[in-house]
């Protein structure tokens, strides 16, 4: 076992399952997370437990990821997920022109889908559009955005992780010939400002993560790329709605505890600390959702919120781990040792992405301990916060 | 959403560490027909980086945003502006109650999770374990279901903490259950976990309770744990009941 020290900075799903998989291969551990878990991106999805088949056409990396990590995730954290099943309905022409691409793509992903006629669909879903001209089942789900990430920093929490919540990291701590040993912090809790040392630090700040690498003086190619959701008051169907096209606005469909969620929608902004939920994106939402299921309408809305996504440039510079999602070995880019940054994905493929960054510490320390989070059952959210 | 602009007074309590409990005025331009805890998340992003405040999900999922709003237990993530202030009107911003706190508007909840862990609340549970009286979907009848297998849900509590905090008789006693876990305790049933009655038939389970219903009123989740409380008091008597008949 290595007692190397590894700082995480981020406990939305990136850090957390980051966390968890250094504390399992016996590394010593500590997050740094500005805010409650899971209150940046992580928080805010839709909580589609994606069975990949909305990616099964254009990218099926993506597709193939999520279809082995949707099966993974039911097992070690079925705490945090409703497994209830998905639907891609066909309400248009142009939806039954993808269906062919859409049936071979799953194939080949090893999705396993089922076609249902009209009649079925309307059976097992009443509040289905009646004018729907066709359906497949797929094995998606429904996750519990913060249990979700609260399951794995519980389990990282009693292998040893020390977590600092509400405390922001300020700046980076350098050897002098501007490698990274470390991070200055500032816990807004009790208003203390200290200092961390350690061996690694990785960055896994999601939107944020040029604000960090901007404290070593690197620039990252990533654009905040924020989307809308909308919550309606009823829910209306029993599994995920997707409609059976190109992934576009407004196409899924979520049932979420007594809700329905709709989303979602893609902008450009400068600064991802404060975004707006605009108007005319909610008003998107109720147009496109009720397309798939006509009710919406007559539902009131519960709640409307955003979160953002760290788009990744094109041409982007480092080593890519994954086409899926990027790691960045700044000793590699930028010369600089001891920083490792994390970003992309999904939550659905946390766990994988956790993973390979791992990997990719472990090499660089020469640490060589195996990753297990695949077949570790994580342990009860709440006791993150009960020891 | 309409283009209408109201000011509003955020009067928002402010603690740190061991410092003397304050509260402080900032004064936003908002929609009246945004959430509060969006005018929350602006005081932090544009006028104070020290506030400190929970939310994750920003749709009433995740139970992290409670608060109190003009003394009233609210998810402010659910909670439109227009419906609790008026132009040029104050929002009061407080921590929950009955919770220590641990810096501005954030609380200590473990009181909440060491009780609903007490009664293995589940958080994913068989549909038929859900209350649909009223709302939501029924299961569909006719199909079968996954694999033979009863469709789950996630349960309906969020573990928000709002009926606590609500609670006039959780302010006084330190040990008592509560109502999201004595709600929890009656939605699994004492005829299908009969080791319960062991942990809510007590001075601090379900007999604590002054039936205040002030839970049910503040309750965002669709539990209604003031009614399951009384309810779970004539699951504890029947089967004492059993028990004087010869029962085991
Ligand atoms: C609109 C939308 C909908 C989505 N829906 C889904 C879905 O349904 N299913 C799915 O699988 N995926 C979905 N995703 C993708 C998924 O949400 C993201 O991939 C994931 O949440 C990214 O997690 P993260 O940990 O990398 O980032 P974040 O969750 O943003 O975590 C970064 C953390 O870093 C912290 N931080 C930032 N700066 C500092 C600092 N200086 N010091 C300390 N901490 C700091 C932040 O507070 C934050 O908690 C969606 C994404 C978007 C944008
Ligand atoms: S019973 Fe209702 S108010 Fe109490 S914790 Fe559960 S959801 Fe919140
Ligand atoms: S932020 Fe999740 S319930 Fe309000």
């Amino acid at each position: 076992m290595s007692q190397f020290h590894a700082i995480v900075i981020g406990a939305g799903f990136t850090g957390v399952a980051i966390a968890h998989d250094l504390a399992l291969r016996g590394f010593r551990v500590t997050v740094v997370e500005r805010g409650p878990i899971a209150n940046g991106t992580s928080g805010r999805t839709h909580g589609l437990l994606h069975s990949g088949a909305r990616y099964a056409v254009n990218d099926q990396e993506s597709a193939i990821e999520c279809i082995q990590e949707n099966q993974i995730l039911r097992l070690i954290v079925p705490d945090a997920i409703e497994p209830n099943g998905g639907l891609f309905i066909a309400v248009d022409e142009s939806d039954l022109e993808y269906r062919e691409k859409f049936i071979q793509g799953c194939e080949e992903c090893k999705i396993p889908i089922r076609e249902l006629t009209p009649k079925e669909a309307l059976r097992i879903e009443p509040n289905l559009n009646p004018k729907l001209l066709t359906a497949f089942t797929v094995p998606d789900g429904t996750f519990d955005p913060l249990r979700l990430a609260l399951a794995f920093a519980a389990t990282a929490k009693s292998n040893g992780a020390v977590f600092h919540l509400y405390t922001d990291v300020v700046d980076l701590l350098t050897d002098g010939q501007g490698n990274i040993k470390g991070v200055k912090v500032w816990n807004r809790a009790n208003d203390k400002r200290f200092e961390i040392e350690g061996d690694i630090v990785v960055n896994a700040t999601g939107a944020w993560v040029g604000q960090i690498t901007s404290m070593a003086g690197i620039r990252v190619p990533i654009a905040p790329t924020p989307g809308v959701m909308v919550a309606y008051d009823k829910r209306l169907t029993q599994r995920a709605i997707n409609r059976l096209n190109k992934p576009g606005d407004g196409d899924i469909v979520l049932p979420q505890r007594r809700m329905m969620v709709v989303g979602t929608t893609s902008f450009s902004i400068e600064d991802p600390d404060y975004v707006p939920v605009l108007p005319d994106h909610v008003a998107l939402m109720i147009e496109r959702g009720s397309e798939l299921i006509p009710a919406l309408r007559q539902t009131k809305e519960r709640g409307a919120y955003m979160a953002t996504r760290p788009l990744i440039g094109s041409g982007a510079p480092g080593r890519s781990i994954s086409r899926t999602f990027k790691a960045y070995d700044h000793k590699e880019t930028d010369n600089i040792e001891g920083l490792v940054t994390i970003t992309g994905g999904k939550a659905t493929t946390l766990r994988l992405m956790a993973e390979k960054t791992v990997d990719l510490v472990c090499k660089k320390l020469g640490v060589n301990v195996p990753c297990t989070t695949a077949e570790t059952p994580l342990i009860s959210y709440r006791k993150f916060y009960v020891d | 959403m309409s283009e209408e602009k109201w000011t509003v007074n955020f009067v928002v309590y402010r603690k740190k560490g061991d410092g003397e409990p304050h509260y402080q005025t900032f004064t936003l331009e908002v929609s009246p027909d945004e959430y509060v805890i969006d005018g929350v998340e602006r005081i932090w992003a544009f006028h104070d980086r020290s506030l400190v405040f929970a939310h994750a999900c920003h749709h009433s999922t995740c139970g992290a945003c409670g608060m109190r709003v003009n003394g009233v237990e609210k998810l402010t993530c659910i909670t439109r502006i227009r419906d609790v202030t008026k132009n040029g009107g104050t929002l009061r911003i407080e921590p929950l109650r009955n919770f220590p706190v641990i810096s501005d508007l954030v609380v200590d909840m473990s009181r909440l999770y060491v009780g609903m862990d007490k009664v293995h609340a589940p958080a994913v549970h068989p549909l038929s374990l859900a209350p649909l009286e009223g709302e939501g979907i029924k299961p569909p009848r006719d199909v079968p279901m996954d694999g033979g297998k009863e469709y789950l849900r996630l349960a309906d509590c969020i573990e928000c903490g709002l009926c606590i905090s609500a609670c006039p008789v959780a302010g006084t006693a330190e040990e008592y259950l509560g109502p999201a876990v004595l709600a929890a305790a009656q939605l699994q049933g004492l005829k299908r976990a009969p080791d319960l009655a062991e942990v809510v038939d007590c001075v601090d389970g379900v007999w604590r309770c002054h039936s205040a219903y002030e839970c049910t009123a503040v309750c965002p989740s669709n539990v209604d744990p003031g009614w399951r409380i009384m309810d779970l008091r004539r699951q504890v008597l029947a089967q004492r009941i059993k028990r004087w008949f010869g029962g085991a």
